[in-house]
């Protein structure tokens, strides 16, 4: 595809649709992972009252996987959240490909900061 | 209380706090916090770290229908957002060492002042100096599509709406809110855009901000899962909910009541605290 055909109008809609889809399937992996929750835990009871922190293994990618490949449910959600939070990013991450189409250099190095600020988060700050 | 039950019931919450949300324009986040803290005793730092889920999830929600009217400026954005993802991390970071009273009595105070800034009516200005050069060089000129055709603005103030949106992304991060309030304030009042674009803009550039600060707050186990579930489904559907009714419904004597709703919660969470019941 020819670079003229990158105008704003156009990036405006990939990235609407980029933003939908994340929202949607982040939403449907949280709702599964609920289901999973509800019906294993559903009866117990839990207290927020007391801030202890979430166990490691629900704090990163890696642990997040795990408990997810093995189906439990607070595992599940925390993936869909992880999808969540990248939906942003990806967002960013397409600006940055969308301005080098442009030959925009002053966004493409403004964008990359913004992505490596997120990036930084994600990585645990 | 189960754990089922207590999940409906957060869940009811949620959709409710999304359509105040929606209907008052100060988004999700700003009733969440004190929901979970003073009606459901959920402790504080869980409770933003659900709200920065919930204002990811409504952001990038409501940007999908944004941006394909063509209204927000990415440029403006995505220039602005350096400085609220800094603030947003900065945010993150003095939460992991601010007393969850401080927190709540910070909080507070914010939520009156958004309250106070989005109740106010805002009077457009038509801006007929020339162009600001730092803004020309930036390629931040823009059109939009009124009634009349295409319009074009140019923004003002560069630097010093850069450093209010460091401190909208300061609040977003510390608060879990998406500091829409003072977001528009600086797009609007700072560097005079037209409303359709500031407000779209804001709303394009809160999601970004919340990933800055939720990165930090998962790492170190401010976000529970049992927790943000109920949120953040819940503050989804309400958000979407209450933006189809603004677009069918006159809703001014509804917004007079949910601000004073507001107000009435804002007061709360100074007094708890104050008196340390948080």
């Amino acid at each position: 595809m020819a670079p003229s055909s990158w105008t704003d109008e156009r990036i405006d809609q990939i990235l609407g649709n980029l933003l939908r889809a994340g929202v949607i399937l982040a939403s449907s992996v949280v709702l599964l992972g609920a289901v999973l929750y509800l019906t294993r835990h559903g009866t117990q009871v839990h207290d927020y009252q007391v801030f202890r922190g979430e166990p490691p293994d629900l704090r990163g990618l890696r642990g997040i996987l795990q408990d997810a490949r093995a189906l439990s449910g607070r595992g599940i959600i925390q993936l869909g959240i992880v999808l969540l939070l990248a939906t942003p990013v990806a967002r960013v991450m397409f600006s940055v490909f969308a301005f080098a189409r442009q030959r925009d250099y002053t966004y493409v190095f403004v964008t990359l900061l913004v992505l490596m600020i997120l990036l930084y988060s994600m990585m645990g700050g | 209380m189960n754990i089922l039950e207590l999940t409906l019931l957060l869940w009811v919450g949620a959709v409710a706090a999304g359509l105040v949300g929606a209907l008052t324009g100060l988004g999700g986040g700003v009733i969440i916090v004190p929901m979970l803290t003073l009606l459901f005793k959920v402790d504080i730092h869980y409770a933003v770290g659900a709200a920065l889920v919930s204002v990811i999830a409504t952001s990038s929600g409501a940007a999908a229908a944004y941006v394909k009217e063509g209204y927000s400026n990415v440029r403006i954005g995505m220039f602005l957002e350096v400085a609220t993802t800094l603030g947003a991390l900065a945010g993150a970071y003095l939460a992991l060492v601010v007393s969850g009273a401080s927190i709540a009595i910070i909080f507070g105070f914010v939520l009156l002042g958004s309250a106070y800034l989005s109740s106010r009516s805002r009077q457009e200005t038509t801006d007929l100096s020339p162009p600001d050069p730092l803004a020309t060089r930036l390629r931040m000129n823009g059109t939009y599509p009124t009634a009349e055709g295409m319009q074009s603005y140019h923004p003002r103030r560069v630097p010093f709406a850069w450093a209010v949106m460091f401190v909208a992304g300061v609040l977003s991060g510390l608060l879990g809110i998406g500091s829409g309030a003072l977001k528009v304030l600086a797009l609007d009042q700072i560097m005079r855009l037209p409303f359709k674009v500031s407000t779209t803009t804001s709303n394009f550039m809160i999601g970004v901000t919340a990933a800055a600060s939720a990165g930090i707050y998962l790492n170190r186990g401010y976000i529970d899962p049992g927790l943000a579930m109920p949120v953040m489904l819940g503050v989804l559907i309400g958000a979407t909910w209450g933006a189809r009714l603004l677009t069918v419904a006159r809703v001014s004597l509804l917004r007079i009541v949910f601000t004073v709703v507001i107000i009435a919660l804002a007061v709360q969470m100074i007094i708890h605290g104050f008196t340390g019941k948080l």
